[in-house]
């Protein structure tokens, strides 16, 4: 649908400086561009196909081996509950059921009104916290269904301000310090190793 | 390729034999070189390893014990043990089978690969007999377009990567690509943005399934129905093809790897030409003139069928005519850059041993001298594109008009270690892996190379700036050169260009390709289809003795080109014109002219395969046999060698061109003394001095053709060949600051006549449109789609225009034959360069 804004063209082209290859900069932009509209837009990716030298084709490549790259509208909150084992066997799909029933809509699907997306996920890492589900990417542990609720009610009313908005993995975004940046030398001319990593004639002396 | 050396040879034991690998070699293609097949789907001898189909698994010891190993991802090592027989091989190759099966449709019935499948074949071969997957299948939409011409069935891939690497690595167009890697990995497009490659076609070839599929042979035929013959498709490049064809009709072309040429690689505008030779609108018995109840009248106004014999007769009765009237100047022959080489020798005794003209041009205004075309000296592709050496680029767009050279020059800029100079006036599809692009102006390249030989690199010549004039002589510098040459506008005229040959010619270590239009224009002007030159390329001058000896008669005087033939035709001391396979009409620069000449002439005689608009004005019309309708053989650019074979028989009553010169001579009372194509090689071989040695039985039996001359100096008793000279050099053109430099260029897709008559390409020609940079387009309030005019000093002509980034400042860019509009108006012959200025309407 959409392009990259012209803000966001100057921090592409701010975060394409960073690296040695333009193409290198491409999973940084795929996600400005779902910070932008909250998924990736095909437009988008023509953009950021342009500005790093690929074909969109390639774009799209590397942008759909990435579940968490939205490529369709997804609600403000796109809630992850955790069906993996661990969560299965304290109740994750039952969670899941739950949530469906709520919202009235099936994983996968969006609600109406455009503020949820409810997603079925594999492990999300939690395991000891089973079950657990997450809101754009933050999470929330040992799930009854009356925390869920109470979780919708919050998000409805906006009382829960650690979770960002839709598409935002980061509330900071990466800044590196000059002297740490990659630097432009492409591997293959390099003859030092990077900043860093500890200097191999200093190793070997110690 | 050079012999091993012990250090360069690696012992490995296969199934318990000792054999002899070359360094870094994989073990697959050691294995295969050693007469041990190891079953594959993704590895390609043409490109890199990826390892991704796992069917090469075999049991490998390099010291640490045996375990299952990917061969095409494997150097040989000394002393390795392998083990392609083995049970654990065996279930391996067994087990992938399987899973590759798994999501298979199983569609063979209805599958064109079907008969010819690696996956079929390997798994009749190594495979299961049995499936245990009795889950549902992935399913997709049976075949979706992914291009013009191409289909891909998603069910039926096994995700080798051979397509998507071949349109990446090998042709530069990542326009397909994995998608939704994982359990759904499958290739796509990106949406509404289709896989429009010019060697798309490529792809559909080298798939292991049949997922990929060709509209022009999508349910044609049978592989087991297919008859074929390796042969070699007729174009500059000389690609090696294998012709395929069924029930007398060619269904299907696919490329033959040559090491020397094409790398088993096609165009997809010549894969799917074949389709012209069926068309319904071929020409299939003779016509003359006649009147509208379909009789034969001298005066009629309409094309009648007719006989061979009224038709031959009347081509001749005109010759005798014009021969009488006014001798045999007022005879011309226009083309035959077609012809197979054969066939142009025998054109070529017919106009200047029979008829006694010199008045044949194989080129319509968009060539180079023969005298300077066939006296430089030549190198061949692969060593132009050795490591170490560099390559001067001064002909159109190598990408649009010769594409299996551009993947060769694609391949050795990326991979290999050479330098290439770009001197045409617009940059090429090579783009950034050009090492320099010094675009010269038109009308100044000849100063440019002049420049960069002659190391003069402190001022701007001819539009290129200090810095690329030095980059450009440091680049050719201490390598060998070659250089490309061809006619990259027919807006400029020949004369820079071989200023610039001449500059080249003084480089310590330079050699030529000369690459010009048309597909055996190399044999053409070697066959002395061209004023002033005899087969073999030699001159009147030098092998008029030698071929009267032969002949009986050979012409004085050097004869007019095409461009002086139409003028004579005007003026009417030039009166019976023959076409062989030309269309001056749509193909000569000056239209105008063209159609003045031919109007002018008493009688044109056309030899084609279709009746073209200049044919569909010609007075006899005699049909020619097509591409593989006719053996023979074909000269490419490196003056290579090798055989045009017969598949299918010419439609209706059209015959061969060497026939119908035989015939013609016939009724001439004049007896050619040819029977058949080897015929007329055996007389060229014994008379033309570039050709002694280059036997039939050679031709056909080297797999790479032959290059001639041939290095031994059996040709020592024959005329002397023509050597170069420089002319004196062409005028440079001032710069008029308030018009732009016309480049009037070629694209793959024309309207020319085989793509018209092809039906998966015809519509793939776009309008003509005029490209300039956008700071010009801005200085002239030009925006992308204005339609604007474009005025020279001849004529003026409308067309939308577009701002292009690649278009150098001062120039503008209209390509050739293209509908729309005619850039030809603007050009005139008579000038050097042609500058336009442009209004918005
Ligand atoms: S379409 Fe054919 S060539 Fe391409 S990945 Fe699939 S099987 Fe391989
Ligand atoms: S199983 Fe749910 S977080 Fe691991
Ligand atoms: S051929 Fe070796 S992995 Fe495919």
């Amino acid at each position: 649908m959409s392009r990259l804004s012209p803000e966001n063209v100057t921090i592409a082209e701010e975060i394409i400086a960073r690296y040695p290859r333009p193409k290198s900069a491409l999973i940084p932009l795929l996600h400005l561009a779902q910070e932008q509209d909250g998924h990736v837009a095909d437009d988008a990716m023509t953009h950021v196909a342009e500005l790093v030298g690929v074909t969109p084709a390639e774009v799209l490549g590397t942008c759909s081996f990435y579940e968490m790259f939205k490529r369709h509208e997804v609600g403000t909150y796109v809630v992850n509950v955790c069906t993996n084992i661990s969560c299965q066997l304290l109740g994750g799909e039952e969670l899941l059921h739950h949530a469906e029933t709520v919202l009235g809509v099936k994983a996968g699907g969006t609600t109406d009104d455009g503020l949820f997306t409810i997603e079925d996920v594999e492990c999300i890492a939690a395991c000891t916290e089973a079950p657990c589900l997450q809101v754009n990417y933050r999470y929330r542990y040992h799930v009854t269904n009356d925390d869920f609720d109470q979780l919708v009610d919050d998000l409805r009313a906006g009382r829960a301000t650690d979770v960002p908005e839709h598409g935002v993995l980061a509330t900071v975004r990466q800044r590196i310090a000059g002297d740490r940046l990659a630097g432009v030398v492409p591997p293959e001319v390099a003859t030092e190793a990077p900043v860093w990593l500890p200097d191999p004639a200093e190793e070997r002396a110690r | 390729m050079t012999a091993p050396t012990d250090a360069d040879v690696v012992p490995v034991t296969v199934n318990g034999v000792e054999v002899e690998a070359n360094a870094g070699e994989l073990l697959i293609d050691a294995c295969e070189r050693n007469g041990v097949y190891i079953p594959r789907f993704c590895h390609h001898p043409r490109m890199k390893p990826v390892g991704m189909c796992r069917m090469c698994l075999v049991e490998v010891d390099a010291g640490r014990g045996a375990s299952l190993q990917p061969s095409c991802m494997l150097p040989c090592t000394p002393g390795m043990i392998v083990d392609t027989e083995s049970d654990l091989t065996k279930k391996a190759q067994d087990g992938v089978l399987e899973f590759l099966l798994i999501n298979h449709p199983l569609d063979c019935p209805v599958c064109d690969k079907g008969g010819e499948c690696p996956l079929q074949d390997q798994t009749m071969a190594y495979g299961p007999g049995e499936s245990r997957f009795v889950e549902e299948k992935r399913h997709y939409e049976k075949p979706i377009p992914i291009s013009d011409t191409v289909y891909l069935d998603r069910e039926r891939c096994i995700l080798c990567d051979r397509c998507t690497r071949f349109a990446s690595e090998v042709a530069g167009d990542p326009l397909i690509h994995f998608q939704d890697r994982g359990s759904q990995t499958q290739v796509n497009t990106f949406p509404d943005e289709p896989f429009a490659s010019y060697f798309s076609g490529n792809t559909v070839q080298i798939c292991p399934v049949g997922a990929l599929t060709a509209k022009p042979y999508r349910f044609k035929a049978r592989p087991w129905d297919l008859e074929e013959v390796d042969s070699t498709f007729p174009n500059p490049m000389g690609d090696r093809v294998n012709v395929q064809s069924s029930r007398d009709r060619v269904l299907r072309i696919q490329g033959v790897d040559s090491d020397a040429t094409n790398w088993g690689w096609l165009t997809d505008r010549d894969r799917f030409s074949f389709e012209a030779l069926s068309h319904d609108q071929r020409l299939v018995t003779p016509l003359v003139r006649g009147d509208s109840l379909g009789n034969a009248t001298d005066d009629g106004d309409e094309l009648v069928a007719t006989s061979w014999a009224v038709a031959v007769e009347r081509a001749a009765s005109a010759i005798t005519a014009s021969l009488e009237a006014g001798g045999a100047e007022s005879i011309g022959v226009i083309g035959g850059a077609n012809l197979t080489t054969e066939a142009q020798y025998v054109w070529a005794k017919l106009a200047k041993g029979v008829i006694g003209t010199d008045n044949v041009d194989a080129q319509l205004g968009d060539g180079l001298p023969a005298q300077v075309v066939t006296a430089l000296p030549r190198n061949t592709i692969s060593d132009a594109m050795a490591p170490g050496s560099a390559v001067v680029l001064l002909v159109d767009d190598p990408k649009e008009q010769f594409g299996t050279l551009f993947l060769r020059l694609r391949h050795a800029a990326v991979e290999g270690d050479i330098t290439i100079v770009e001197l045409s006036p617009i940059a090429s599809g090579l783009g950034s892996l050009v090492t320099v692009g010094a675009h010269a102006r038109p009308g100044d390249v000849g100063a440019v190379a002049r420049a960069i030989v002659d190391g003069r690199t402190d001022v701007e010549v001819g539009g290129v700036e200090p810095a690329e004039l030095q980059a450009a002589a440091a680049a050719l510098a201490a390598r060998a050169v070659t250089v490309i040459v061809g006619r990259p506008s027919v807006a400029e005229q020949a004369g820079p260009i071989i200023d610039a040959i001449a500059a080249f010619t003084e480089l310590e270590s330079v050699s030529f390709l000369p690459l010009l239009r048309r597909g055996n224009i190399s044999g053409a002007l070697d066959m002395g289809l061209t004023p002033g030159m005899l087969p073999g390329r030699t001159t009147l001058a030098e092998g008029g003795e030698w071929y009267r000896a032969a002949w009986g008669t050979v012409p004085a005087d050097s004869g007019l080109d095409t461009a002086g033939m139409l003028e004579a035709a005007v003026d009417g001391s030039l009166t019976t014109l023959v076409l062989l396979g030309a269309d001056p009409l749509a193909d000569f620069p000056d239209a105008d002219l063209a159609s003045r000449g031919l109007a002018a002439c008493r009688t044109v005689i056309a030899v084609d395969i279709f009746a073209s608009s200049s044919v569909a004005n010609a007075d006899v019309v005699l049909p020619a046999a097509g591409f593989a309708e006719g053996a023979g053989t074909h000269t490419n650019l490196e003056g290579r060698l090798s055989p045009l074979m017969q598949k299918v028989n010419p439609p209706g009553t059209a015959r061969a061109d060497w026939l119908i010169a035989a015939e013609l001579a016939w009724a001439l009372r004049a007896d050619l003394g040819i029977e058949s194509p080897e015929s007329a090689w055996a007389e060229i071989e014994r008379l033309a001095p570039s050709h002694a040695g280059a036997t039939v039985e050679q031709v056909r039996a080297a797999h790479d053709g032959l290059v001639i001359p041939r290095p031994d100096d059996a040709g020592a008793d024959r005329p002397a060949m023509v050597s170069f000279s420089a002319p004196v050099p062409t005028e440079i053109v001032p710069v008029d600051g308030y018009a732009l430099r016309l480049v009037a260029d070629r694209r793959l897709y024309d309207q020319g006549t085989i793509v018209q008559h092809c039906a998966s390409m015809a519509h793939q020609s776009d309008l003509a449109r005029i490209s300039m940079h956008p700071l010009d387009a801005a200085a002239l309030g030009v925006r992308d789609g204005d339609l604007v005019r474009v005025t020279s000093a001849r004529a003026s002509i409308e067309l939308p225009a577009r701002p292009d980034r690649c278009v150098p400042r001062g120039r503008a860019v209209i390509p050739l034959n293209r509908a729309g509009a005619d850039v030809r108006a603007l050009i005139d012959l008579a000038t050097v360069v042609t500058d336009v200025r442009v209004a918005t309407l």
